[in-house]
């Protein structure tokens, strides 16, 4: 007979305002079962876990219902709870009447009635609960970080300090990610290049971080603790073990016409290139879509030059497999495609620029050698525009929905650089909100206005057209003082909206974690786990899981670490006892749950069985392996013949939870 | 089912939401206090694949006047493939409902993510409304099951 203990929580007023916590404490107590029903303020508080402890002691309760929050919140502490009063944690169960009830009704008869029926469904189910025990699984201790950007590399120097190897895997030839295109970083005006290439030094030489540049995640298997992931090393063409980076077959490499992607296509690099000075690796790359000896099967001008005869046209993309324990994602944000904002004429003008753009512009180590000079004539600008929220807080399907956070501070930013080098320079900023909360960054856009004079003005442009002279009319309106403008500027920067970077969603399949409709990947918990995935061993760093800007990606670069660190100390994990099993003696070998099951966790064994008649006779019946099978049922419903039952989501309980629902 | 001569119909509606992405959507919905009915019951289910056609006609059967299955978005299920594997069933049993005794439109399959607390909360609002319109679940009651 079990003996049942329903245990309902207020939650302050949380629940308890809307749902009536002593009625349905009263009404659970007549469930079958059910030896004791109590309410108390919070039972999540160290006296309601001690209430459940004494409670599961003092009637020998076999199985405990919790009335309360979400179980994605406190499931575990209450499993705690109840373990430390001896009864297997397996054995609770939580009525969700926070989240899912208390929370979105008004009315206080049915929020009532409805926690009265989700706790009678808890109650029902608990009775088929059965004690699970939980098994382990070793760690391996190695750390994947995908993505070479700020996060990326913080999080990989943060993994190594600990003593743990870490791969570094980036699609580009060099690490370094969007910061290393970036000329000077907000509040501080300090040059990006000057604090980010020390650490990539520091990566390079790091003898814990391995670097695979110019590489991609074909394949994720496994689970947290034991990942089995495939490497894609694209064929660069150039041996890495021997490149000095010298530079010499970029001087004579003859195809000196390809867009320089550092440089946003703002002037040309070879087909053979290192894409920046400081490039980590400083390995040159070989172009394929350019190089006339791999198109064409003419030239090998840059083999000819090459002194330790690293180039190698013959190379081939080279997969490899290794082993993790943990994976950190830090895939990063581009600048949204602007082409088809056609009212500010991107296409038409080579002076209407983006702002990463500008930055490339306006750096020592850009097109023009840190001169800002406007692309269609090389001659210094007068007048600029800029325009914020170019694709952002924009609803009409064409932008993004969200603010990109990063534009106000780093346009705020260019305008000052720019009033500062060049007074005679009038610099305009139209925008929707001025957006600057964080440590002295208000501060920096007031002296963007009073100190250095900029326009700031509130409003949108609704058209730039260039004009035959070469300038570029901006029809605007100023709704503070509700005018039309029409400013002759030379240059119009465009704020664009950032947005994840296209490898993240096939990479959040392969891993198997969430992402929100932009593609942002999903926090496990938005306040309290921001740094986790909802899949185990999974952590996000930096801007894939949300626009932010450096030192905020670098805190949360290094808290995923710290998570990561936290995963790899332990020598091994409890593995969710919550797992697929099949019942022998209905099985009949059919092979329906192994086609369906997305991580092969089930073979087939030939087993012995003694028949009535006492003869035995050998059939081929299913066998799970309980290390890798996640639990998800898929082979539950395949199973004709009802052989397969999931643990902890029994097919029995699942029935009895309708059947109370229903009733 | 509660059919009071004073009031509206109030139907039943059983939400089977898979635990990674529909059941967090509906915490999330909780979360920002966005209101739908409390017709809708939830039962937490691992993955949406691991929801039997079963259970559904089950819930008729008992009385349920709605069913509906939340998971993930196909391509983002926490299981790699368990989505599919829901859409390939689910539209297999739909296609057989009627002849079940069932109206189609009592049943229904989401996509709602764990980010989507607003869809959720719209789905549920809407496929209650729309149950609402079907009235009570005449044709696939157990008549043992009817209060008396």
């Amino acid at each position: 007979m079990q003996r049942i203990g329903v245990f309902v929580c207020h939650c302050g007023t949380n629940i308890a305002a809307t749902v009536d916590v002593k009625a349905v404490a009263e009404a659970l107590g007549y469930e079958a079962g059910v030896v004791i029903s109590q309410d108390y303020q919070y039972m999540c508080s160290e006296s309601g876990q001690n209430l459940i402890k004494d409670a599961i002691k003092e009637h020998s309760l076999t199985s405990v219902v919790v009335c309360s929050c979400s179980p994605r919140m406190h499931e575990n502490t209450f499993r705690k709870a109840a373990a430390a009063a001896g009864l297997n944690p397996y054995l609770v169960e939580i009525a969700n009447i926070r989240e899912q009830c208390s929370w979105i009704h008004k009315d206080i008869a049915s929020a009532t009635e409805k926690a009265v029926i989700l706790g009678r469904a808890a109650i029902a189910k608990v009775h088929l609960n059965a004690p699970l025990t939980a098994g382990e699984s070793p760690v391996v201790k190695r750390a994947l970080v995908i993505g070479g950007g700020i996060a990326g590399i913080q999080t990989a120097l943060d993994i190594a300090e600990a003593g743990f190897d870490v791969d570094i895997v980036e699609k580009e030839p060099t690490i370094g990610g969007k910061m290393a295109q970036i000329d000077k970083t907000f509040p501080t005006l300090d040059c990006a290049a000057c604090i980010l290439t020390p650490k990539m030094v520091e990566c390079a030489q790091n003898e814990r971080i391995h670097i695979h540049s110019y590489s991609e995640i074909t394949d994720v298997k496994g689970f947290v603790g034991n990942f089995t992931v495939t490497v894609k090393k694209k064929a660069r063409f150039v041996d890495e073990t021997k490149c000095t980076g010298c530079g010499l077959c970029m001087e004579k490499c003859p195809m000196k016409k390809v867009p320089n992607e550092f440089n946003m296509g703002l002037d040309n690099r070879t087909a053979v290139y290192i894409p920046f000075a400081q490039a980590v690796p400083k390995v040159a790359a070989i172009d394929p879509n350019y190089c006339l000896m791999l198109k064409n099967g003419k030239c090998g001008v840059c083999s000819k030059v090459c002194s330790v005869g690293a180039i190698d046209y013959k190379q081939t993309d080279k997969y490899i497999e290794e082993k993790y324990g943990a994976i950190v994602v830090a895939t990063g944000f581009n600048p949204i495609k602007i082409d088809k904002y056609e009212e500010f004429a991107y296409s038409q003008s080579p002076d209407v620029v983006t702002s990463l753009e500008l930055e490339r512009l306006m750096n020592a180590a850009g097109p023009n050698g840190g001169t800002l000079l406007r692309p269609s004539d090389k001659k210094h600008p007068h007048t600029i525009v800029f325009v914020q929220c170019v694709g952002s807080r924009c609803d009409d399907g064409k932008g993004k929905p969200y603010c990109s956070k990063i534009c106000c501070m780093y346009t705020a930013k260019h305008a000052m650089l720019i009033r500062e080098k060049y007074p005679d320079t009038e610099v305009y900023v139209f925008y929707i909100d001025v957006r600057t909360p964080g440590k002295n960054f208000d501060e920096f856009y007031r002296r963007a206005v009073e100190q250095y004079g900029v326009h700031y003005i509130k409003g949108m442009v609704g058209k730039v057209t260039p004009v035959s002279d070469g300038s570029l009319d901006v029809q605007a309106s100023d709704l503070l003082a509700n005018e039309q403008l029409h400013i002759k500027a030379d240059m119009v920067v465009l704020a664009a909206a950032i947005e994840p970077d296209k490898s993240a969603r096939p990479l959040a399949t392969m891993l198997t974690t969430q992402m929100d409709t932009n593609d942002f990947f999903t926090e496990a918990h938005p306040k309290l786990r921001p740094v986790e995935s909802a899949t185990a061993g999974i952590f996000l760093s930096g801007a894939c899981q949300g626009p932010k800007d450096i030192p905020e990606t670098v805190a949360q670069a290094s808290a995923a670490a710290a998570k990561a660190i936290g995963l790899l100390c332990r020598n091994s994990i409890t593995c969710n006892p919550c797992i697929a099993h099949s019942d022998e003696l209905m099985c009949n070998g059919c092979s329906s749950c192994e086609k369906v099951c997305p991580y092969g966790a089930i073979t087939y064994i030939d087993k012995e069985f003694r028949m009535p008649d006492r003869t035995t006779r050998i059939r081929r019946v299913a066998s799970v392996n309980p290390a890798v099978c996640q639990g998800c049922g898929a082979c539950t419903v395949a199973c004709p013949s009802g052989a397969m039952d999931l643990n902890g989501f029994s097919n029995s309980q699942i029935m009895a939870e309708v059947d109370a629902i229903c009733k | 089912m509660q059919v009071n001569e004073d009031k509206e119909f109030q139907p039943l509606i059983v939400a089977f939401c898979c635990n990674w992405c529909s059941y967090a959507g509906a915490d999330l919905s909780g979360t920002n206090r966005l209101n739908y009915p409390a017709n809708v019951k939830i039962i937490r289910v691992p993955c949406s694949c691991r929801v039997n056609p079963m259970f559904i006609l089950r819930a008729f059967q008992r009385g349920a006047d709605g069913v509906i299955l939340c998971g993930c978005h196909p391509g983002d299920c926490h299981y790699t493939s368990g989505n599919y594997f829901t859409r390939r069933r689910m539209t297999l049993l739909f296609s057989m409902l009627d002849f079940l005794g069932i109206e189609r439109d009592r049943t229904r399959v989401e996509w709602v993510s764990a980010a989507e607390g607003a869809k959720f909360a719209a789905t549920m609002n809407e496929f209650t409304e729309a149950v609402k319109k079907l009235g009570p679940n005449l044709r696939l009651e157990d008549l043992r099951c009817r209060k008396q």
